[in-house]
């Protein structure tokens, strides 16, 4: 089977903005994307992440700026000029053309002889795993079928660069989990560099090679998902992406402290500007046994407020001494169900030095 | 830990560049909105062209004199032609007393509509549109053929003896009546029906299971839940009767004479075009104020409501 | 939703709501039996049975010539004021026009003023300047002032619940905005094209005031011809012409009915 033809071409944004009068729903955005990279666009709702899609796409015209792929301008190109293959939230699959007359539009409009568009019709459709459909009505398919057809449309005709808009959101769980794995396995066939938008986390940090996080129409931050789990810059990073808990530092002469404590760290950090916040991620803090002293490590003391089981983990509220909330999560295991305190306990808890990270408090 | 974190220089764009791009885009912008007027225009061209502007003519037309001068001689016509005022008496009083038919025939049937669960609501609803589906010239002459001297409604009143000789049913106010009316309920029915569809029925139990009887709590509860569609409909109707044309042409006999067909006639009757243009923009005002007044009211109405 | 008022206490009201349809429905039938009527007289019921009067219908230039006048108007009408209303329709839906809502307003306002005016209106234009009245061309568009409402009304309906992703899909795959248009969304939009060309036809059909104002002698319409014939000289054949009339406006609704039905059964 041969696939469709592609190649990796990166694209440029550059001081792109869309102002809706006062509003300014994409604020001065520059990025550069990669040849070949999967790209999330992760926001909120109304965080302008899809503006910005549509802006590539050539849906909507940007107040300014410039957007080029593999050097070439495109803003001033109408839609059905950039050769961008584009899957919809709803699929947009047209009812009234069977599956096979679906794919094959695109190379129509393209003047493609009639049997080379049988044969890459029957192509993408093996690639998608739907081999034979290509007489189905649409109304024939379920979701996750309707899915795949979508994005075989898209990408039949070789497009420059794949786009995808919130994809998964119609499907239910199970399939979008399924789907993830799908999509991101056919872009590794393909190649092909590729944006997707959404505002489910999960779903962008399984697909992608990086993501960039939007707020309020400012791109907020922009890494691996590693690097932004791991490292995210703001507050709102690292509460948008995965669980945490936060403690207000105070900036002292001899480094970061939480009250009166110093916070030990791996690597001192840099950029201590502002107000900034010690970042706890739920599984990083462990309970303490043994010795409790010394500046190997982190050690919070707090009284247990409350346990929930969530089946695959435990999740636990404990009242810092300093007057802080803190949430640790333990993996259900039963070895360390010895561990598991009760309401109302007094522990000590443990970051390593390795896990301690500080984040800005406001964006 | 390293961070895959792309440092990016600040944009490349210097500020001219990005001020020429701006202006680029927005020429783009005001290309594209010229195209989407020029797809309306063929459209706006047809009524523009053959209604509105026409209408601004009949306005200033109405001004002009039988010998050219300007003046109100035309609208004063209406007061000293005998002629101008049975018209109006005649159009007003008919627009009345049909509305009033209408309403009263109307409001149950609507009303049934509104309560009946479907398919008899949509079956209904299909009855009541039938009519728009036939031409008002056929059912003016159906009428006509019922109505007339020997006409199935006078042999019906004369075999069940309530008169002795067959009335004159047609070719006057009655029959003219009796067809316009046949024309207009449904006009009513519609937007009466779509307010009461509104009303939610729990209001009446609730009215009920306060102790109300069902006339109660019609009178009280649901008759002023209507009243938006009510008003809408009744001023509807009122308008399109002052309009009118055929029926009372048809069934007036030549006796009746509604402010339509004086607009006609006068054409003919005057040298200039002045009188015609005079009553058009008479009963236009009058269309213009019965909607202006009915859109307050629906509007007061419908704020009242809603508290 | 079950009301707590019986069945039996609403009697009175289902009575006379019963009488009103009858006589909303009832009366325009009385033409069909007429128009086979032996006499000259329009009495029901007639005394004998003949179709004498479809005979004088079909044997008579007055009546099939502007038969075939009202015909070729309807259809000149029905394919403008589609076309141009479906442009129209389109671009106010599409796009953000600053008079967007005063363009829409002013397209469906002939439905607010009485015919009469628009008539006279029309008139007066035609009689300014020459070579429109008493022509085809001329009645094609006066009527279309009237028909256009209906289709900018059906068509803006059918539009606003049509998902334009699927033109914004067609438009990323390399269809440009007409393309797109004419593939995916006007095929998509079947019932509401039908349903204004049938509308905008039967307008121009039933039409009367128009046509009384702007044509005369052989270039008038059905309309006109009957309705000079009801009031100067009443005569059966108007009886045949009504029926016949009945005939061609239930027709097509009803056909477009079964056609819905069809296909909704088809797609779901």
């Amino acid at each position: 089977m041969t696939l469709p033809s592609t190649t990796a071409l990166p694209v440029q944004v550059q001081s792109l903005s869309k102002h809706f009068g006062e509003v300014r729903a994409v604020d001065d955005i520059s990025f550069d994307i990669r040849p070949g990279e999967f790209l999330t666009l992760l926001g909120p709702s109304g965080s302008g992440k899809t503006t910005l899609l549509m802006m590539i796409a050539g849906f909507s015209r940007p107040t300014n700026g410039s957007i080029r792929i593999a050097g070439q301008e495109i803003v001033h190109l109408p839609p059905h000029k950039r050769n961008i293959g584009m899957v919809f939230q709803n699929y947009a699959l047209f009812p009234h053309m069977t599956v096979g007359e679906n794919i094959a539009y695109p190379l129509r409009l393209r003047k493609v002889g009639k049997a080379e568009i049988e044969d890459r019709v029957r192509n993408v459709l093996d690639l998608v795993q739907l081999g034979g459909y290509a007489d189905r009505r649409i109304s024939q398919l379920s979701g996750g079928q309707r899915q795949r057809i979508a994005l075989a449309r898209a990408i039949v005709f070789e497009p420059r660069i794949l786009l995808m808009d919130e994809p998964l959101s119609a499907l239910d769980k199970q399939l979008r989990e399924t789907m993830q794995i799908e999509i991101r396995r056919l872009h590794d066939r393909l190649g092909m560099t590729t944006i997707s938008v959404t505002h489910d986390q999960r779903e962008a940090l399984t697909m992608s090679d990086r993501i960039a996080v939007f707020s309020k129409g400012r791109l907020a931050q922009i890494a691996s998902p590693t690097g932004l789990y791991e490292q995210p810059e703001s507050r709102f990073i690292a509460e948008f992406i995965g669980e945490s808990s936060f403690l207000p530092l105070r900036a002292t002469p001899n480094g970061l402290a939480y009250g009166d404590q110093l916070i030990q760290f791996d690597e001192a950090p840099q950029h201590t500007s502002g107000n900034m916040l010690l970042m706890l991620r739920p599984e990083r803090l462990r309970l303490a046994t043994g010795d409790t002293s010394g500046e190997g490590a982190n050690y919070f003391r707090g009284r247990v407020q409350t346990v929930v089981f969530q089946g695959e983990s435990l999740l636990f509220e404990v009242m810092l001494d300093g007057g802080h909330k803190v949430f640790v999560r333990v993996a259900n295991r039963s070895d360390s169900a010895r561990l598991v305190p009760e309401e109302g306990q007094r522990v000590t808890l443990c970051l390593d030095r390795a896990d301690a990270r500080i984040v800005r408090a406001e964006d | 830990m390293a961070q895959a974190v792309l440092n990016l220089p600040p944009s490349s764009l210097n500020p001219d560049q990005l001020k020429e791009n701006h202006q680029a885009l927005q020429k783009e912008q005001r290309s594209e909105a010229r195209t989407m007027f020029r797809l309306t225009l063929p459209a706006l061209l047809i009524v523009g062209l053959l209604m509105v502007a026409p209408i601004g003519w009949l306005l200033s037309m109405s001004f002009v004199g039988q010998d050219g001068s300007i003046g109100l001689e035309n609208y004063i016509l209406f007061f000293s032609e005998a002629v101008y005022r049975e018209m109006f008496v005649n159009t007003f009083v008919i627009a009345f007393v049909v509305t009033a038919i209408c309403l009263i025939l109307g409001y149950p049937v609507a009303y049934l509509m509104a309560i009946l669960p479907s398919p008899w609501s949509g079956f209904l609803m299909l009855l009541v549109l039938m009519p728009f589906w036939t031409s008002n010239l056929v059912r003016t002459f159906s009428w006509l053929i019922i109505l007339q001297r020997n006409g199935l409604v006078n042999q019906l009143l004369v075999w069940i003896g309530a008169i002795e000789r067959p009335i004159a049913l047609v070719h006057n106010m009655t029959g003219t009546i009796i067809g316009m009316v046949h024309i207009m309920v449904p006009f009513l029915i519609l937007p009466l029906y779509a307010s009461m569809k509104a009303i939610d029925l729990n209001l009446m139990r609730a009215a009920a299971n306060l102790g109300s009887t069902p006339a109660h709590a019609f009178r009280r509860v649901y008759l002023p839940l209507t009243m938006p569609g009510l008003v809408a409909g009744t001023i509807m109707v009122f308008v399109m009767c002052l309009g009118f044309y055929i029926t009372p042409a048809l069934l007036g006999g030549g006796r009746i004479k509604m402010i339509a067909q004086r607009i006609e006639e006068s054409l003919a009757l005057y040298p200039t075009w002045g009188p015609a243009a005079a009553l058009a923009v008479l009963l236009l005002a009058m269309t213009a104020i019965c909607l202006g007044v009915s859109l307050l009211l629906v509007r007061r109405l419908t704020a009242e409501m809603r508290g | 939703m079950e009301s707590h008022v019986s069945h039996r206490e609403r009697l009175w009201l289902y009575i006379f709501v019963g009488l009103v349809i009858f006589y909303l429905i009832a009366p325009t039938f009385i033409v069909v039996p007429v128009s086979f009527s032996s006499t000259t007289s329009l009495s029901f019921p007639p005394p004998g049975w003949s179709t004498r009067w479809y005979e004088s219908f079909f044997g008579q230039e007055k009546w099939i010539g502007s038969t075939w006048v009202s015909l070729r108007v309807a259809f000149g009408t029905m394919v403008l004021a589609t076309v141009t209303g479906i442009a129209a329709s389109y671009a106010l839906h599409v796009s953000k026009l600053r008079m967007g809502n005063l363009i829409r307003s002013t397209l469906i306002s002939p439905l607010a003023v009485p015919s009469i005016l628009i008539a006279i209106g029309i008139f007066f234009v035609y009689a300014r300047i020459g070579g429109m009245l008493n022509t085809i061309h001329g009645m094609i568009l006066g009527h279309s002032v009237v028909a256009m409402p209906f289709v900018i009304l059906t068509m803006s309906a059918g539009l606003q619940s049509y998902d334009m992703t699927q033109e914004m899909v067609a438009r990323s795959l390399g269809a440009n905005r007409f393309k797109a248009f004419m593939t995916v969304t006007l095929p998509q939009l079947k019932f509401s094209v039908a349903t204004s060309m049938l509308l905008s036809f039967l307008v121009s059909f039933d039409e009367l005031i128009i046509s009384l104002m702007i044509s005369s002698g052989p270039v008038s319409t059905l309309s006109r011809v009957t309705f000079a014939t009801l009031r100067d000289d009443v005569d059966p054949t108007l009886a045949a012409v009504s029926t016949l009339m009945l005939i061609v406006t239930c027709i097509p609704p009803l056909a477009l009915h079964i056609v819905t039905n069809r296909a909704k059964k088809k797609g779901a």
